[in-house]
């Protein structure tokens, strides 16, 4: 390691002239490393903080509850933390440890979070879910009383992909139509129906619905059925859909779009052939994530649809429940079997979202340009 | 085509000089996509300004009746013909305001997680999550509220009113120090549902927050780490006064989604038409929960109140989303979205 190095001629009479030999070893600084001292100073903190802590806390002070505990074993140790590191280390260094330490456990809270609410649904409602007949039946003629092993949520299912489906056919040629004319039509009159999406998607998704209950089902007298239910969904999504797929076209690199028209190409073929196949994953995630946006709002569908306990398929007659309903109304129906199966729908549903949410992940992922 | 192979000099014949026209137009088939594309165009402005229309409209007659007093009253009575907003919209700020002050630093603190502290690897897995956590249904929040947060959340809610009751803000009327405390007082409160709502509104703050800190230029982050700068030194000095725009944008749009959120609202709260600035207890509403609660059995009239609190609603909610687009496009990192 040192940087001496032998050579017989030298070693006899060294030159006045020459350097000083280097006998300082160099060894290269190691770049963003824990030493044992950090690592130490973070095990010791949080041990010692939660040591002190358990003591005050539990045996000394009038103090109780497991979520107390933690807030104070929390305090104690950046308390701690920063006590310790301060020994050694200058001012800024203690600070980079406190906000490292506070910026973790942040995002550990938020993702715990994330964690316990999916952890918690699936753990009050597996006890529905394991039975068949949850997904083969409906709720009618089920009394509050009954066990899981009757009724089920086939309804509600098919309700919500008939009703999203809907919504879906109509507003999404809409949404990605008007984001195309405000693109790549463009003029004075675009920048009115941009501002104007832009302003609708802060309407409240309640609002949206009451706007189609006062509409279709008050002034023009149609029942509560599937159809007022997509239509409340279409006005909540569309906006949204709109608006996500002009974000999505908006970035697009204008030089593909500017080779293919100096090529010749009119401005259709420019559209068909460069502009949707180059923003295709992008535009697919976006309106993926306004679809599963629709399939969860309970808002709308709470003053569209309508409740029902059985079976049906045609929207345009007899109420339809939907899964978000579902949920909601066995929740506050107040029944502890009620409940069960409310959260064995919100499984459901969760699970719903989870598969949108993954088939945006794998259109994401693909590569652009390979048709 | 044979007479010019015939004649080589056809070519070079002069021809009458035709004027070629300087702007030719459209071919035939753009000129179907322009009128196709503007026809949505304005179907989707048709539908948008319907909507905005018909809300203004209906409005418009519990305005000339109630008057200003619409927003000054704070009962929601229509048999007795006393109607107002004004109760509502203090609980609708309040639950949304809850839901700021805690989403804002949990959001922060993970956008700057998942941008500057997480494993590169990690990242995109990371933003993946958060992504999902915006795509869970709201109503998923309000169980998660309703049934595993509400029993804990209470004697939180206990301990700040023991502890800090003297502060108005944390006041409850009731005994805190009695021996068996009265937990349905502090049940169904403003507090509890603003933290389901700060679950929900969270994703979004913290998605613009990542968005607009991965922008942050490298040469400035390797300028203050190469000055000896710290980890936290650099993203204090650079990473955060760069995303500034987004952290107050991002934040602003999060809370036009809380103000509009209805049904964890409407699973935690009871209803409660006083103006209060107490959160912690029981009681409160917002316009949304009004709406959903009061629909079913609403006349005419009521229907026209009804939608115009929704329409009032819909007004706050533009304006925040307005100031919030303008100053994350006003700032350095001009990130949309």
């Amino acid at each position: 390691m040192t940087a001496t190095i032998d050579r017989p001629n030298d070693t006899a009479a060294p030159s006045p002239f020459a350097p000083p030999v280097d006998t300082v070893t160099d060894t290269p600084r190691v770049l963003n490393s824990r030493t044992p001292d950090d690592a130490l100073s973070f095990w010791g903190s949080l041990v010692g903080s939660g040591a002190l802590v358990w003591l005050l806390y539990t045996q000394i002070l009038p103090f109780s509850g497991r979520i107390g505990f933690v807030v104070c074993w929390f305090i104690a140790f950046l308390v701690m933390y920063a006590g310790v590191t301060a020994m050694g280390n200058p001012r800024n260094v203690v600070v980079d440890r406190l906000m490292s330490a506070i910026v973790r456990s942040g995002a550990l809270i938020v993702f715990g979070t994330l964690a316990t609410a999916v952890v918690f649904t699936f753990m009050r409602g597996v006890e529905a879910l394991t039975n068949v007949n949850f997904f083969t039946d409906d709720m009618a003629g089920v009394r509050p009383t009954s066990t899981l092993d009757n009724g089920g949520i086939l309804h509600a299912i098919v309700g919500s992909l008939i009703e999203v489906g809907l919504a879906v056919i109509v507003t999404l040629p809409l949404g990605i139509g008007c984001a195309v004319y405000m693109n790549e039509v463009g003029g004075k009159f675009s920048k009115v129906v941009r501002t104007i999406v832009e302003a609708m998607t802060a309407l409240p998704s309640i609002v949206a619905g009451l706007f189609i209950y006062t509409t279709l089902i008050v002034t023009l007298g149609i029942s509560r059925t599937g159809i007022a239910a997509a239509a409340a969904i279409g006005v909540m999504m569309l906006p949204i859909i709109a608006r996500s797929a002009d974000v999505v076209l908006r970035v697009m690199p204008g030089g593909l779009r500017e080779a293919s028209l100096a090529l010749g190409a009119s401005k259709w073929q420019t559209v068909k052939q460069v502009v949707l196949p180059t923003v295709r994953p992008g535009l697919a995630t976006a309106l993926i994530l306004g679809i599963a946006r629709g399939v969860g709002e309970t808002s709308p569908v709470l003053l569209t649809s309508g409740a029902s306990t059985y079976f049906n398929a045609n929207p345009t007659n007899e109420p339809m429940n939907s899964l978000p309903l579902f949920v909601f109304s066995a929740v506050r129906s107040g029944e502890p079997l009620f409940i069960a199966r409310g959260f064995g729908a919100a499984i459901v549903l969760l699970l719903l979202v989870l598969i949108l949410f993954i088939i945006t992940r794998f259109l994401a992922r693909q590569k652009v340009g390979r048709r | 085509m044979t007479s010019t192979m015939l004649d080589p000099f056809h070519d070079i014949a002069p021809d009458p000089d035709v004027a070629r026209e300087i702007d030719p137009g459209l071919p035939r088939e753009d000129k179907v996509f322009h009128l196709i594309a503007r026809a949505i165009g304005i179907a989707v402005l048709a539908i948008m300004g319907a909507i905005g229309l018909f809300l203004g409209a209906s409005s418009i007659p519990t305005f000339s009746r109630y008057g200003l007093g619409f927003f000054t009253e704070n009962q929601w009575q229509p048999e007795n013909d006393t109607l107002g907003i004004s109760a509502v919209l203090v609980g609708t700020f309040t639950v949304a305001l809850v839901a700021l002050a805690i989403a804002f630093p949990l959001a922060l603190t993970t956008a700057v997680y998942i941008s500057e502290y997480a494993q590169p690897r990690a990242k995109s897995m990371l933003i993946s999550l958060i992504d999902l956590m915006a795509a869970v249904p709201s109503i998923i929040w309000g169980l998660w509220g309703f049934f595993l947060l509400q029993p804990k959340a209470l004697h939180f809610s206990h301990w700040l009113h023991t502890h800090l009751g003297w502060v108005p803000f944390f006041h409850v009327d009731t005994d805190p120090e009695a021996a068996s405390w009265a937990q349905s007082r502090y049940t169904a409160s403003a507090f509890i549902a603003g933290i389901a709502v700060s679950m929900m509104v969270l994703p979004m703050a913290a998605a613009v927050m990542i968005h607009v800190f991965g922008q942050a230029p490298i040469g400035e982050r390797e300028a203050a780490l190469g000055l000896g700068s710290t980890k936290w030194g650099m993203v204090r000095t650079v990473v955060l006064p760069f995303g500034r725009g987004g952290i107050i944008g991002g934040s602003m749009l999060s809370l036009g989604r809380a103000l509009g959120e209805t049904i964890a609202v409407v699973l935690i709260i009871s209803p409660a038409f006083d103006i209060k600035f107490r959160p912690l207890e029981v009681g409160t509403n917002t316009v949304s929960a009004l709406i959903a609660g009061r629909f079913g059995e609403a006349t005419s009239a009521q229907l026209s109140a009804l939608l115009c609190a929704g329409f009032v609603l819909f007004i706050i909610t533009l304006i925040i989303n307005t100031f919030a687009a303008m100053i994350v496009s006003r700032s350095r990192s001009g990130a949309q979205e």
